[in-house]
């Protein structure tokens, strides 16, 4: 039995360019899955295909029971969908955007009213209803389209880069509000440019690029694919490296790469926290001086680097981009796969 | 999350008045915008009106209309293409505000919602049509404040009248759907602004709005009384027993208001098809 979001052998051109080329999708029901690619892989159009605002050259797609292409309005009643761009009407005030689009999912005046009164408090947006949208901060404008999303409180979510260009306070706010989403049984396909995001929301992983789903799974599984964990050591001294290398090597179940400028050296193991303690001290009884030393699981930047040869381009662009804020929810992000780390 | 779903339960479908309900949400939405944004209908008011005086004073006194070249028959003469021409401008409005639809991604919102194929334009077009109707009532009372009269060259009364300005804002009604076309065709609000409007120009000005088609060169001339424009300017004049009628052979000129009606209606069917589809397939 298909899942509550199915496509098969997606195809989708524009001119010569094959945004879709073949994109297979399964995702059960109360299940989230995270779309993961850098710009331009087809994320968006695979979106856009699923909720019936394109269509398919080839492929077929069933959306909580209906043919994309065969019932697309039945589709259309059974699907909310957060777009990259906050699709409000910036004219009208919150409460007027979601009474409307109360109304559009053919709701009665009375309920949409109720509706959208609810979902303003529920998003934290009570205070700000009757103000036009023009005026929200880019973190209020997502909240309502999120909540625009979310009228019919609809079985099946798309959610494309929810969280692109928010700093990282709003981030956080807007994954409490997916995780209670998903605890509540919606089932939900969610587009990012953030391995973290994916690692954080997402039961299960695609990963896209250039129109084709590289690799699927769950993160763990993932990150298990691009190897197991390894110990990272960085000396104090350029001339310890040599010795370092040796010691590693001893311990290492592969390769010990070395990055001279950095003096940082790499080596896959097997054996955890255990060996780890084996390593400083060997290094410490050869006299080696360590600046930094510690037990790495891959992180999903390993795995896109490895499945796809280069590294998810969109976050160097975005990091430029976004200059301090960005910097600060990268911090956090490595935070927590140091946390990994321990556990 | 599940607390509301019954409050939040979708109404039986009713194939006919679903339509007609989800225009008028559209419509209800973007007449919130007209408020909100009211250069946008003030722009719209200041052109028209500049015509109105500009023409009046400039080229009033050099004009032979009907065998006078008095001021006042130019004035006379001038009005129903001033209006005709005014419901037809509007047309870049809808262009302008639906490529910026298109833009901002609201065109998807409503797109996945389960909403009637054409509401989002013919709730557009509606609003539309209030905009220009309001804009014809201003436009109208200056044309009375610089010396405008109905019945100037023969007989009307208030049903005839009353006749032409239904004839004009169907006229823009119908514009606005070619207006629709363009804002979904082209990629950016800008290109929307100006190719909404510069191909009206031609339209209104290889016309019997401002001059008398009979000084044209012939082939000129036959494109001018066939415009489907031609043909509202001159039901107008007719209807308003305003001078400088044509008293050119050609069938829309003998039989304006027929010619006109037709000529809307047929744009309106053309251009809500062509539209309706081009929406389907939207992308931004």
């Amino acid at each position: 039995m298909p899942g509550a979001i199915y496509a098969e052998g997606l195809v989708k051109t524009f001119g010569d360019v094959k945004a879709l080329d073949g994109v297979d999708l399964d995702v059960p029901q109360g299940t989230v899955l995270g779309l993961l690619g850098p710009n331009g892989a087809g994320k968006t159009t695979a979106v856009r295909c699923l909720t019936t605002l394109l269509r398919p050259d080839r492929g077929r797609a069933v959306v909580a029971g209906f043919d994309v292409l065969e019932h697309p309005n039945e589709v259309r009643r059974s699907i909310g969908l957060s777009g990259q761009f906050a699709a409000v009407d910036e004219y009208l005030t919150g409460r007027e955007n979601l009474q409307m689009v109360g109304r559009l999912y053919q709701m009665r005046a009375g309920a949409a009213k109720a509706r959208a009164a609810e979902l303003l408090d529920r998003f934290d947006l009570a205070d700000a209803a009757d103000r036009t949208a023009k005026t929200y901060s880019g973190g209020m404008r997502r909240r309502l389209d999120l909540a625009a999303a979310l009228v019919v409180s609809p079985p099946v979510m798309f959610m494309d880069e929810p969280t692109t260009g928010l700093d990282p306070r709003n981030r956080q706010l807007l994954w409490e509000v997916i995780k209670r989403l998903v605890s509540g049984g919606t089932t939900l396909l969610l587009t990012t440019q953030y391995l973290e995001e994916a690692d954080h929301l997402a039961h299960d992983i695609a990963v896209v690029d250039h129109g084709r789903v590289i690799a699927r799974g769950t993160s763990d599984e993932l990150k298990a694919r691009t190897g197991g964990e390894r110990v990272e050591v960085v000396v104090h001294e350029r001339e310890h490296i040599t010795v370092a290398r040796e010691v590693l090597s001893g311990f290492g179940k592969g390769e010990t790469t070395v990055e001279q400028h950095t003096r940082k050296l790499t080596v896959p193991v097997t054996g955890g926290a255990k060996l780890l303690a084996e390593v400083i001290r060997e290094l410490d009884s050869r006299g080696i001086e360590i600046d930094d030393i510690g037990l790495r699981r891959p992180t999903l930047d390993d795995v896109f680097l490895s499945l796809t040869g280069h590294v998810a381009e969109a976050k160097a662009e975005e990091s430029e981009a976004e200059g301090q804020g960005q910097a600060e929810g990268q911090g956090q992000a490595e935070g927590q796969s140091e946390k990994e780390t321990v556990r | 999350m599940s607390a509301v779903t019954d409050a939040a339960a979708p109404q039986p479908a009713r194939p006919f008045a679903q339509p007609v309900r989800d225009s008028l949400v559209v419509a209800k939405r973007n007449l919130i915008r007209m408020v909100r944004i009211p250069e946008v209908v003030i722009f719209g008011l200041i052109q028209p009106i500049m015509f109105v005086v500009l023409f009046t004073y400039v080229f009033g006194g050099s004009m032979r209309i009907g065998g006078s070249t008095s001021a006042t028959a130019y004035k006379n003469f001038l009005m129903a293409g001033i209006f005709a021409q005014t419901v037809t401008f509007a047309t870049a409005g809808s262009s302008a505000g639906i490529a910026d639809d298109m833009h901002k991604g609201l065109i998807d919102r409503f797109r996945s919602l389960p909403m009637a194929r054409g509401a989002v334009l013919t709730g557009r077009t509606l609003a539309d049509l209030v905009q220009t109707a309001l804009t014809l009532l201003v436009l109208a009372i200056v044309a009375l404040l610089v010396g405008w009269r109905v019945g100037s060259d023969g007989e009307t009364n208030a049903l005839r009248v009353m006749g032409a300005f239904g004839l004009l804002l169907l006229l823009g009604y119908a514009f606005t759907w070619i207006g629709a076309l363009i804002g979904l065709s082209v990629r950016t609000p800008e290109a929307a602004t100006s190719g909404g409007l510069i191909w009206l120009f031609p339209v209104t000005f290889i016309s019997n709005a401002f001059v008398d088609t009979a000084n044209m060169t012939p082939w000129l001339r036959h494109i001018a009384e066939w415009n489907p424009f031609s043909a509202t300017v001159q039901a107008c004049r007719v209807l308003f027993a305003n001078p400088g009628q044509s008293q050119s052979g050609a069938w829309p000129m003998q039989h304006p208001v027929w010619a006109s009606l037709i000529y809307s209606v047929l744009i309106i069917l053309l251009f809500r098809t062509l539209a309706v589809r081009k929406y389907r397939s939207a992308t931004a």
